[in-house]
């Protein structure tokens, strides 16, 4: 055979085996945990909280922490996200401002977790005197997620036709109005889908939340924004790490690393399934 | 009220919700300064940076973050070995080879690893990776580099992946077909043509890819093993610097020397990482291919 063609086929079977990697890497890990953590799920472990020093029982305070968190997350991003974005796409012209907010943006997705963590603990708990709560936890969760918020909803924007707006402001109808009638609601389906990603990026988190909002253990459902919370990004990660009944504890380990990635794959899912409808719906 | 006034005012209020961002970013800034600066009344800067002793709890305490450095730089760089050709590589598979179906299913489960939590995957490092790893290799520990690498390598791959697949895909149509024309077979096209026209957004990728990497925390945390000192195997144990912030914030007290040598170690994170954004924001501007109109 060719050599040229030889060289090709060589090429090809190395990026093809390195998409198998990748393809059986993520198919044999959801299925180790999930064969491992099945057996846990019941009921009773979704819907009890946890007793005997956290070795039986079930994670429901767990879950209701994350839901907390992560509607409160939403709260904060979500108004400012689309604020930014309609800011970006429909005002802002090419110049010094928005290439700093460009920029800013950027950098703030880039920020480490934990850095985040660390400011969320020197703004919110101490300066700010709230403490380590439901509140500050989602507002860092929130302040986290701003730049998903951000770069979904400017896209969404981005992709309503520029006639749609012409032909409203041909009419008369002022600028106001016409992103607040024309543009946003057509950009409404990409925005959803931003803020569904949002929302499985901060039920994940737990840096952030480790030193704002998360308990180790809370006798108590929590009564209102100002208590600690149990979450289950942080209900794994201390069951996995602290106390001597590691081992007696992997079921319940499992148990909820699998309540927690079907959460999260399945909120991602939705995003995805939601995104590929819009583009195949598509009428311009 | 005048409509042109009106306008006015709701464009200007945009604008300072656009600004908001740029303003949390100050804030991030100015409170780990304000909690991290007061370090260094106790010890100097280059000793911080430099120091190899990280003894925060002893008496006296010795504050040197060097071995937390090079244990963040080394799982990153062992890390980028693993995830820098799977990920541009994937991106080619998606970009260029794959059929449309496989295409269609693939793409999406790279975004559901990008969306996994890190925790779940340092879990799995903790509970399944460090066993294997200690019984095949024979080691005192699973929980070292190799095994800290492996994961963050899986979660820097979708990062890599997909923004080289997106600098691929944009690159134009025409190209190809000139490369086509000339008689080049498709991996020459690919190689010699359509790579080198994306690589300024794969550079970027690669960057990014890094900063996540640099920037995780729950995998270090519970994979890397937790040991401060400079490591001379790749089975060795390190502790990065933000499982370091990780691990030992609960237990220092607060506004304590530990407490600010903490958040000074923040500060030394977050620049690394800003400076990693920095440097791929330039890449692909600078370097931005700009359409087949430039040639």
């Amino acid at each position: 055979m060719n050599m040229r063609y030889l060289k090709q086929n060589t090429f090809f079977t190395i990026v093809r085996l390195s998409a198998f990697v990748i393809a059986v890497s993520i198919g044999g890990f959801l299925a180790y945990i999930f064969i491992n953590g099945i057996g846990a799920i019941n009921w009773d472990f979704l819907t009890l909280p946890p007793r005997d020093s956290m070795t039986k029982g079930g994670i429901m305070p767990a879950i209701l922490g994350t839901f907390y968190l992560t509607a409160g997350a939403i709260i904060v991003a979500l108004p400012l996200g689309i604020a930014s974005a309609i800011y970006l796409s429909e005002y802002a012209k090419q110049g010094p401002i928005i290439r700093m907010i460009r920029v800013g943006v950027n950098c703030l997705a880039g920020v480490p977790s934990i850095v985040f963590g660390l400011f969320g603990l020197g703004l919110f708990v101490v300066f700010l005197k709230f403490g380590s709560c439901i509140l500050s936890g989602a507002l860092t969760l929130g302040i986290l997620i701003l730049p998903t918020i951000i770069g979904a909803a400017e896209e969404a924007l981005k992709a309503v036709p520029q006639t749609f707006r012409e032909a409203s402001l041909g009419l008369g109808v002022s600028k106001w109005q016409t992103v607040m009638k024309i543009v946003l609601p057509n950009a409404l389906p990409g925005i959803l889908t931003g803020t569904i990603l949002g929302i499985g990026r901060a039920a994940g988190e737990t840096a952030p939340i480790m030193f704002t909002a998360a308990a180790f253990f809370t006798a108590k459902l929590p009564a209102s924004i100002f208590d600690e919370v149990m979450a289950l990004p942080y209900h794994v990660y201390v069951l996995a790490t602290a106390g001597t009944r590691i081992e007696e504890t992997r079921h319940i380990q499992y148990g909820t690393v699998v309540v927690l990635v079907a959460l999260v794959l399945g909120i991602d899912l939705i995003a995805i399934i939601i995104r590929s409808y819009i583009r195949k719906k598509k009428r311009w | 009220m005048p409509r042109k006034l009106k306008e006015a005012i709701i464009k200007n209020l945009f604008l300072l919700f656009a600004l908001a961002s740029l303003f949390v970013l100050g804030l991030i800034i100015v409170f780990l300064f304000l909690e991290g600066i007061p370090i260094f009344k106790v010890v100097s800067i280059k000793n911080f940076l430099f120091g190899h002793l990280w003894y925060p709890t002893y008496d006296p305490p010795s504050f040197g973050i060097w071995s937390l450095i090079v244990g963040s730089l080394v799982v990153t760089l062992f890390s980028s070995l693993i995830a820098v050709p799977l990920g541009i590589l994937s991106a080619v598979y998606i970009a260029e080879i794959a059929p449309p179906i496989v295409k269609e299913i693939f793409k999406p489960v790279i975004e559901l690893l990008a969306g996994l939590p890190s925790v779940v995957l340092g879990f799995f490092g903790m509970a399944v990776l460090a066993p294997w790893l200690q019984e095949t290799f024979d080691l005192p520990t699973g929980l070292n580099i190799v095994n800290a690498s492996i994961v963050l390598a899986f979660m820097a791959v979708p990062t890599i992946s997909s923004l080289s697949e997106d600098a691929l895909y944009s690159v134009p149509q025409e190209f190809k077909e000139a490369s086509y024309a000339l008689g080049a077979t498709r991996f020459e096209t690919i190689f010699s043509i359509i790579i080198p026209a994306a690589l300024s957004g794969i550079s970027t990728a690669v960057i990014l890819g890094m900063a996540r990497a640099i920037g995780e925390t729950m995998v270090v945390l519970m994979v890397a093993g937790g040991a401060a000192a400079i490591p001379e195997s790749i089975f060795d144990s390190v502790r990065p610097m933000p499982a370091s912030i990780a691990a030992e914030m609960g237990e220092a007290p607060f506004r304590s020397n530990h407490y600010h040598a903490l958040f000074a170690t923040g500060i030394v994170l977050f620049v690394l990482t800003l400076g990693f954004n920095l440097i791929a924001d330039y890449v692909s501007h600078k370097f931005k291919e700009v359409g087949s109109a430039t040639l």
